[in-house]
């Protein structure tokens, strides 16, 4: 996987207003592989997180029949943080605003997802 | 009616009379009354029952309970007794045996009014009881919403079901496996929100390809999760949501008060 198809299509999510990172994740060991964020966002914790999140999440949904997981959105007051599972194990993440829209964040991450399959 | 036993002894007045001392909380002059009654009829039902509502009344549970079944050994549809013990049962918080005893008693003698009256109040006392429990355990939370019986679970911060239930597509309960991950899950959630500096977690939607899961904390320490099929819309899921997380925060607030 190259970086030139990794970067533009993170650029592409990071376009979306209210989004303030975008970034591409391992999903078994939570390590960044691509990344495009803003200033202030620790992109190795979010990484971490991310895939934690996505692991619990996962065999919970795997208990309840809900099947593998596509798309995840925590939603918190001041914004969001969004996972989008892409091929070979990565996950597509967002971080972003309050004022976001989520739908239009998702389009994108799912492009970025086809992209780097 | 004291005369009347002193001119026959072997008389059954000491019935009526045994029972109008008990009425007169006389309880003392009634036990007397009717130990001497069954000293010339040992067997004879309604001695032994007028001596265990003696008993009774006088606060000697064990006796009466006693009495009233070597009454039943005797005439095993004796009102009297089927009366007695389901009073005792009542006592003991027992409805369940209490009705039983009142319905035999009421199949007897379906005009005795005091039987259809102890069987209004026994079984508004185990509908009383039963609402209890289901309010203690959970089993009501959410009543009336769509997937209570199978789809919402909540649990508390350390991942211990609270109430509500939740199924696999065989119908098992999988809710404390469930709930141990969610937990974890909530946990993350709050991590990550934490970490990114976005406040307060809200909510924690996860879309798989056969299902939905939507993960809320509707109170302190407290996680909902409801799971619809894929084929219910997001925002459907999350209204449901909102109507469970209404419910557990009212069943949370009762349990605290």
């Amino acid at each position: 996987m190259k970086a030139e198809r990794l970067n533009p299509a993170l650029d592409r999510i990071t376009r979306v207003r209210g989004v303030r990172g975008a970034m591409v994740v391992s999903a078994d060991d939570g390590l960044v592989v691509a990344d495009a964020l803003m200033e202030g966002i620790r992109g190795n914790a979010v990484a971490a997180l991310a895939g934690s999140l996505a692991a619990r999440l996962g065999r919970a949904a795997a208990v309840t029949d809900a099947g593998g997981q596509r798309f995840v959105h925590l939603a918190a007051e001041g914004g969001a943080l969004l996972l989008l599972a892409g091929s070979e194990g990565l996950l597509i993440v967002a971080v972003t605003d309050h004022h976001v829209n989520v739908g239009l964040a998702r389009l994108e991450m799912q492009r970025a997802a086809e992209e780097i399959a | 009616m004291t005369a009347e036993l002193a001119r026959d002894p072997a008389s059954l007045v000491f019935l009526q009379l045994g029972e109008a001392l008990r009425l007169q909380r006389q309880l003392d002059a009634a036990a007397r009354v009717a130990r001497s009654g069954l000293e010339r009829h040992p067997d004879r039902p309604d001695a032994l029952d007028l001596y265990a509502r003696v008993l009774a009344d006088a606060g000697n549970r064990d006796g009466a309970r006693e009495t009233w079944e070597h009454v039943l050994t005797l005439a095993p549809r004796h009102v009297g007794a089927l009366k007695g013990l389901a009073y005792l049962a009542y006592r003991e918080r027992d409805y369940d045996a209490a009705l039983d005893m009142l319905e035999t008693a009421l199949s007897e003698d379906p005009a005795d009014q005091t039987v259809v009256l102890a069987l209004q109040t026994a079984r508004a006392a185990a509908d009383r009881l039963d609402a209890e429990f289901r309010l203690r355990t959970g089993a009501d939370i959410f009543a009336g919403i769509e997937g209570a019986d199978h789809a919402i679970l909540l649990l508390d911060a350390r991942g211990l079901v609270l109430g509500g239930v939740l199924r696999d597509h065989r119908g098992l309960v999988v809710s404390e496996e469930v709930a141990a991950y969610i937990a974890g899950a909530a946990q993350e959630a709050e991590r990550a929100a934490r970490v990114l500096e976005l406040g307060e977690w809200q909510t924690l939607e996860c879309e798989g390809t056969d299902g939905h899961l939507h993960v809320s904390p509707p109170a302190r320490d407290a996680i909902l999760l409801v799971r619809r099929d894929r084929a219910v819309p997001a925002g459907r899921v999350a209204l449901l949501a909102r109507r469970a997380a209404a419910a557990a925060q009212a069943w949370l607030e009762a349990q605290a008060g």
